[in-house]
């Protein structure tokens, strides 16, 4: 079983929770190209969520992240910088491709999402709603 | 070192079904590279051949390429090197959800064929891939011989 799988359907399951009996608009995906699935780091602190994903060999123009609702994806494309004349003898990354889905809770803004690419490591700021961030209330003594 | 290749945790639990299954199905007997790592081990590697080098891709992201040691003793090339952990110390403000990236000291050998030439060598770090190629020997290249 892999995470896009599981990500789906929760996404699914809450979906026909919140629009029961409408249809919901997604586009069919090809699911003909195999994919890796990138490991990732996910860290929570009181603003926000920190997303690390491991994704060697791709540059920043072959890397796209999408929000669509509250599904998060992350793709991309290994770049093919072999030499041209290369015999692969031995191979441990045999797909040059990496996707992998999050559905992000409610209290996340997926509108402020950040992104960095470094050294084929992506770093995804996730900032929470403003109204959902951690308040300390104060308790008035009558 | 062994505990530094592999991932701990529910990975562990994946790699023991993973030895239950090779030995159901006889595959644990079967010969293995004598330096080959348990699957998942930190970097992956590529390894190809041109007429002219050969070439070796780690997949190593996230890491400082003047901290990664890459030697060519007798034949064998090894790299080896530390990726920082980028998870918070005993912070008590974060929590952590994932953990699935490798951290911690690495090191994994390749052994390269016996033409090639451990003067030339280029290393190169890309987008999180770590590329060595190493030249063959002039000796050894493909030529072609004229017919008088």
């Amino acid at each position: 079983m892999n995470d896009t799988m599981v990500a789906e359907r929760q996404e699914n399951l809450q979906d026909a929770g919140r629009n029961a009996g409408q249809a919901p608009a997604r586009q069919p995906r090809d699911r003909e190209q195999p994919t890796m699935t990138p490991r990732v780091d996910v860290l929570e602190d009181g603003t926000g969520i920190t997303l690390l994903a491991d994704l060697p060999g791709v540059a920043r123009d072959a890397l796209e992240i999408h929000v669509e609702g509250d599904a998060l994806t992350i793709e991309g494309q290994v770049s093919a910088a072999t030499p041209q004349a290369m015999e692969a003898t031995y191979a441990e990354v045999r797909v040059p491709r990496y996707r992998r889905m999050f559905t992000l809770s409610r209290e996340l803004d997926g509108n402020r999402i950040e992104a960095q690419l470094k050294d084929g490591v992506l770093r995804l700021r996730i900032p929470k709603q403003d109204h959902a961030q951690p308040r300390r209330v104060q308790v008035k003594v009558a | 070192m062994f505990a530094s290749m592999t991932y701990p945790g529910a990975f562990g639990d994946f790699d023991r079904l993973r030895r239950e299954l090779d030995d159901l199905f006889g595959l644990a007997g079967l010969p293995t590279g004598i330096r080959s790592a348990a699957p998942g081990a930190f970097p992956a590697l590529n390894i190809g051949n041109t007429p002219t080098s050969v070439e070796v891709y780690a997949f190593a992201p996230g890491i400082d390429p003047a901290q990664v040691d890459v030697t060519i003793d007798r034949g064998v090339m090894t790299i080896s090197g530390e990726r920082p952990s980028a998870l918070p110390g005993d912070d008590a403000k974060a929590g952590v959800y994932a953990q699935e990236r490798f951290a911690g000291r690495f090191r994994r050998a390749v052994s390269l064929p016996d033409d090639i030439d451990p003067s030339k060598v280029e290393a190169t770090y890309r987008d999180g891939v770590l590329r060595v190629s190493v030249a063959r020997r002039e000796s050894a290249l493909p030529k072609r011989i004229t017919v008088q």
